[in-house]
């Protein structure tokens, strides 16, 4: 990393910070931190672990937005820590909280469990047509035809870093509600010419927990750092929904 | 990973007041307006004349099988998407009480208003 | 022995006062509010409509009142929000694909417009023609 030009300008940072040991409820410490105008909230939180407080606590890795590990609140707004930059707060102070509606873990690390738990459920893989129906590794790939793969692409962007679960109120209200990112996934499968699972992943989307918990607030499509779009997801989800509603009352297993 | 039991699905009846809702929004959002800025503000100040607003032309287009369907679309539709936001509001706002009640409160408030006009549609007849 | 002890935050119920996002949010919400008693006042209209001439007329002039005036005001400013969140968030909900694209968001959004206006202008000339 190439040396940073010394300004002399220095930003205040707010930190939430939590530590389960001694703290019965989190409390803010105010970090000064020298300002330069490249410099990422992820790498003012990396200053501050290296010189000035080393106990301090946050998730990163890729440092360009693939990974999904360095989201947090920036000043009340879900952001990636990698994406988000001093110079559009600068001379103002910034506060970091850890991801609104998920449990605090330590500091800026937060509690996901809950998220990876509704990943899993809405099966994320392609279910094939039938079981021991499978086509065979040597009969060649499944085709997909460029418009195949459009229907699904925004909604395959997704890097589970649950920005769109902290934007999410009816999240926070309610966690029982599936959420943006993993409906939007549903929908991604859904939506896969390779894919023959829609009857089961259904099932999930119909329920009240399902997409019926999203008021469309819209947020999330917002915040994400991908362009995914989860709330569009959703919305079409509904239609799917209501169709699948209608069928069911003709048509009752 | 080991997951024996399979889980049990319950499916929502969201979808027929979401399709009142979305029926009703889009109503609104193409008519609300200009029928406000008639029948609240415009005749009442006076701006413009009454014209086809007066007791004998609406009676007779009221007394229509037509126009009957057309006043209580008007009139009720728009209060089934209204309701329906309202009872979701009342969640987004904390009130975690009886939502089984807030549930029959508010669409049983659109259903009571709808059958009220659609009642008096049929006795003007 | 863990030593995690997660620290779980609530909601609190004043969430949609503390950004803007969630405020406009509640105001699109709080429309229905104002539409819904416009639709009483039309149906008390529709009442009094069924009730003679003499009714109706009473229904008319009560409506001259400064009061309602100012209620028909604030709906229809909140009307048109609605109109406005509604068609914006219109493209969410359709699929339409021609030739492997999606159909672009501004055509379906000004498609709307486009027929906002033509209906607000018919509903006015079938009312003073």
């Amino acid at each position: 990393m190439s040396k940073p030009v010394e300004t002399g300008q220095i930003i205040d940072i707010d930190i939430l910070r939590y530590r389960p040991e001694e703290d019965k409820k989190p409390f803010t410490q105010t970090f000064e931190v020298p300002y330069t105008e490249d410099m990422s909230i992820l790498e003012a939180l990396q200053h501050i672990k290296d010189h000035l407080d080393s106990t301090i606590s946050f998730r990163w890795s890729c440092r360009m937005a693939i990974c999904g590990s360095c989201g947090l609140m920036v000043n009340g707004v879900p952001k990636l820590g990698c994406k988000a930059f001093l110079r559009d707060y600068y001379p103002k102070k910034i506060s970091l909280e850890p991801l609104a509606n998920f449990p605090i873990e330590r500091d800026l690390v937060v509690v996901m469990d809950d998220f990876i738990k509704k990943l899993e459920e809405i099966k994320p893989y392609i279910i094939p047509e039938k079981t021991g129906d499978k086509k065979c590794l040597s009969e060649g790939p499944h085709k997909q035809t460029p418009e195949q793969m459009a229907k699904y692409k925004q909604f395959s962007m997704c890097i589970n870093c649950g920005l769109c679960y902290a934007a999410c109120p009816q999240y926070g209200l309610d966690n029982k509600f599936t959420g943006p990112a993993a409906l939007a996934l549903l929908a991604r499968y859904n939506r896969d010419s390779r894919d023959f699972g829609e009857a089961q992943r259904m099932k999930i989307v119909n329920q009240e927990e399902g997409v019926w918990g999203c008021t469309f607030v819209g947020y999330c499509s917002v915040v994400c750092p991908k362009g995914v779009d989860p709330a569009a997801a959703i919305q079409l989800l509904k239609v799917e929904s209501s169709k699948d509603y209608l069928i069911g009352m003709f048509k009752p297993e | 990973m080991s997951e024996n039991k399979e889980k049990t699905y319950i499916r929502s009846h969201e979808p027929v007041f979401w399709g009142l809702f979305g029926a009703g929004g889009m109503l609104t959002a193409f008519l609300t307006p200009v029928m406000i800025l008639i029948t609240g503000l415009l005749i009442p100040l006076g701006i413009i004349d009454k014209g086809n607003f007066n007791y004998q032309t609406l009676h007779n287009f009221a007394t229509t099988w037509f126009g009957a369907a057309v006043i209580l679309v008007l009139v009720a539709l728009p209060l089934w998407h209204t309701l329906h936001r309202i009872f979701h509001a009342l969640h987004d706002l904390g009130v975690k009480r009886g939502r089984d009640w807030q549930m029959v409160f508010c669409y049983g408030f659109a259903f009571a208003v709808s059958v009220f006009v659609f009642t008096l549609l049929l006795q003007m007849f | 022995m863990s030593k995690r002890k997660p620290y779980t935050r609530e909601l609190p119920s004043d969430w949609w006062m503390k950004q803007l996002f969630y405020t406009k949010y509640m105001i699109r919400e709080g429309s229905s509010v104002f539409i819904t008693l416009y639709s009483l006042i039309l149906a008390w209209g529709v009442l009094r409509l069924s009730q003679g001439e003499v009714a109706f007329n009473g229904w008319m002039a009560s409506l001259q009142n400064p009061l309602m005036i100012i209620l028909h005001l604030i709906a229809l400013a909140l009307a048109l929000y609605h109109t406005i969140t509604w068609f914006s968030l219109a493209p969410k909900a359709v699929d339409l694909w021609i030739k492997g694209k999606r159909l672009d968001d501004k055509v379906i959004i000004s498609g709307h417009y486009a027929t906002f206006i033509i209906a607000t202008i018919l509903c006015l000339l079938i009312i003073t023609l």
